[in-house]
């Protein structure tokens, strides 16, 4: 079933509606990127959309939670920081089956894996994501 | 004019061989510019081109740079723009020469110098460098290159700027070198105009940055940019990017007037973000540069200044880039039309694979992708919904030899007769075997190629 993003998921039921101070926002609503490949691993550059949601990025778009959104799909992930650029920069192992001339993917470049790391989603304060979109 | 108002404007020409051809003669022709770089070299070009030289020797270069320059050459003459680029692949002489022919027909007879760079291709001396303890192990996986030097096509190291500084200076209006760094073909012409000295690490990485914004065209100026995408104006008379850059190492990205597309600092970004690794240390034969210190600020429409770069001292190594024979793959199509377009290409999958196995053909890898549904997003992109209008079946193979491959490229066609229902797409004819060609990083001392690396000033 496809995901759902935050902008489009009705208001919490009321009895949560307290507790609730985050909601899941997908990653396109805060960043755009652009990504590339060297051998087999593709990077992903993602660059905060306005320089507040920057801290949320490298707060949120952890290590550990790009590999669980790819798991089965890249073998390592490497994480820099940028915060001149407001941007992370990620290094995706494994990326691109054997990337270059050897891999079979319409993809093997990984020009578009920028876009698949946009689909994940992370936590954002409910009145910041009121405001996306 | 003081020292310190001069500006080098050097514009962007070609961003891959194969790059849009109207570019370079927009970029002399639409405003002013002092030098035109070109970048043509992708890491398995060199292998292209080294397969055209084994063929006739007097190719393996980038063969339509020479139309492209006699378009340009005589407003580039007039106006005295030098043109920078790694046109010359594995045969930058046959490069040169066949520009040279180009000028003198042209009438332009003693008003053309080329500078000429070699050095770069270490083909020829390869098993005497493996000789002397030279292992070039591939930098992903360490493996030695004996594994594979049977079956190498070509090899050339990473030159820098030197050499074109040096060209410049011996007065070249065209410098045409081989496996040249993309960041070297702009660095070149600001460490020879403004005089840097090569040890001057935060202006070494300061043009290093200038090159890598506009060495891949208009993919900093518009191009392919995500960022409010639709608010990309006239894509179709896109500008690509040029630098305006002053003595103290800043410079401006800004386009031609009149040219649509857009630069920004989303669009600046982007392209500083692509293929990066580590940012802290982009390495160059030239210097390090750390992109953690990069600022950019919107300086007028269409106009970004970018400042505070700082550098590192160069290695004392050189990246090699190997090309070597791997095997033979192919990739079929075929469209699958709703109702339940995905499931019958599914299907359709599970007959190919069946008879592939019954006709006992043994595969590296067999990869299918439905191009609609996962082929750029795997499985994130999730179900499709059941009223899909079509899928396209995209299965592709990889052998070492070429007998399975070529055999699979015939099990395609017959699917249509033989398979699921509402398929379509089958006009191109059967697959083409294509040969795969590798390739295999590695570094070597920077003394052992240096001392080969000649610079000569041909005359038209």
């Amino acid at each position: 079933m496809a995901k759902k993003t935050a902008a489009t998921r009705k208001t919490p039921k009321r009895a949560t509606t307290k507790r609730k101070t985050t909601v899941p926002v997908q990653l396109r609503h805060l960043a755009h990127a652009r990504s590339g490949d060297k051998g087999n691993t593709a990077n992903v550059g993602l660059i905060a959309l306005d320089p507040a949601y920057y801290p949320i990025l490298v707060k949120q778009v952890t290590v550990a939670r790009v590999a669980r959104h790819f798991r089965g799909m890249v073998s390592g992930v490497e994480r820099f920081e940028l915060p001149n650029l407001h941007a992370l920069n990620f290094l995706l192992h494994g990326a691109l089956d054997g990337g270059g001339t050897i891999s079979l993917k319409t993809d093997a470049q990984g020009k578009v894996y920028s876009t698949a790391l946009l689909r994940m989603e992370i936590p954002v304060p409910a009145a910041l994501a009121r405001t996306l979109r | 004019m003081t020292q310190q108002k001069k500006i080098v404007r050097i514009a962007a020409g070609q961003g891959f061989w194969g790059d849009w051809l109207e570019a370079p003669v927009r970029q002399v022709e639409g405003g002013p510019i002092d030098y035109l770089m070109m970048d043509y070299l992708a890491e398995v070009t060199m292998s292209i081109m080294q397969k055209q030289k084994s063929r006739d020797p007097k190719l393996g270069y980038a063969r339509d740079f020479v139309p492209l320059m006699e378009r340009i050459l005589p407003r580039i003459v007039d106006r005295g723009i030098r043109v920078t680029a790694n046109a010359g692949g594995v045969n930058p002489r046959g490069c040169a020469e066949a520009v040279l022919e180009v000028a003198r027909r042209l009438g332009l007879g003693g008003r053309l110098r080329i500078g000429l760079v070699t050095g770069d291709d270490i083909l020829p001396r390869l098993d005497e460098l493996l000789a002397r303890g030279h292992e070039l192990r591939d930098l992903d996986t360490g493996r030695p290159l004996a594994e594979i030097r049977d079956r190498v096509l070509s090899a050339n190291a990473y030159l820098g700027m030197q050499p074109i500084v040096a060209a410049l200076r011996g007065g070249a209006d065209v410098v045409i070198t081989g496996r040249v760094t993309d960041t070297g073909l702009t660095l070149g012409p600001l460490v020879h105009e403004f005089g840097w000295a090569p040890d001057d690490w935060d202006r070494i990485a300061a043009g290093t940055v200038a090159g890598h914004i506009i060495e891949c065209g208009a993919q900093c100026s518009g191009g392919n940019l995500l960022r409010d995408w639709r608010r990309v104006k006239d894509l179709a008379n896109v500008g690509f990017p040029i630098v305006e850059a002053s003595a103290d190492g800043t410079f401006v990205v800004t386009k031609h007037p009149g040219t649509g597309g857009v630069v920004n600092v989303a669009s600046v970004t982007e392209q500083l973000v692509y293929e990066m690794g580590d940012p802290t240390t982009y390495i160059t034969p030239d210097g390090v540069a750390d992109f953690t210190t990069i600022r950019l600020e919107q300086a007028g429409r269409d106009r970004v200044r970018v400042s505070g770069i700082r550098g590192r001292p160069r290695t004392d190594k050189l990246k090699v880039s190997i090309a070597y024979f791997y095997g033979y793959k192919a990739v079929g199509t075929l469209v699958y039309a709703w109702p339940d377009a995905y499931e019958k290409a599914r299907a359709a999958d599970r007959v190919l694979r069946q008879r592939l196995r019954d006709l006992g053909l043994e595969f590296e890898q067999i990869l299918t992708e439905f191009v609609g549904v996962d082929a750029t997003h795997g499985r994130l992109a999730g179900a499709p919904g059941p009223d899909l209008a079509e899928v396209q079946l995209r299965v592709g193979v990889r052998a070492r030899e070429k007998a399975p491959v070529e055999r699979f490229t015939r099990e395609i066609a017959p699917l249509v007769l033989t398979g699921p229902p509402s398929v379509t797409g089958f006009a191109g004819g059967r697959p083409q075997v294509e040969e795969v060609v590798a390739y295999w990083p590695a570094l070597i001392d920077r003394t052992e190629i240096e001392p080969h690396v000649r610079v000569e000033i041909l005359e038209a």
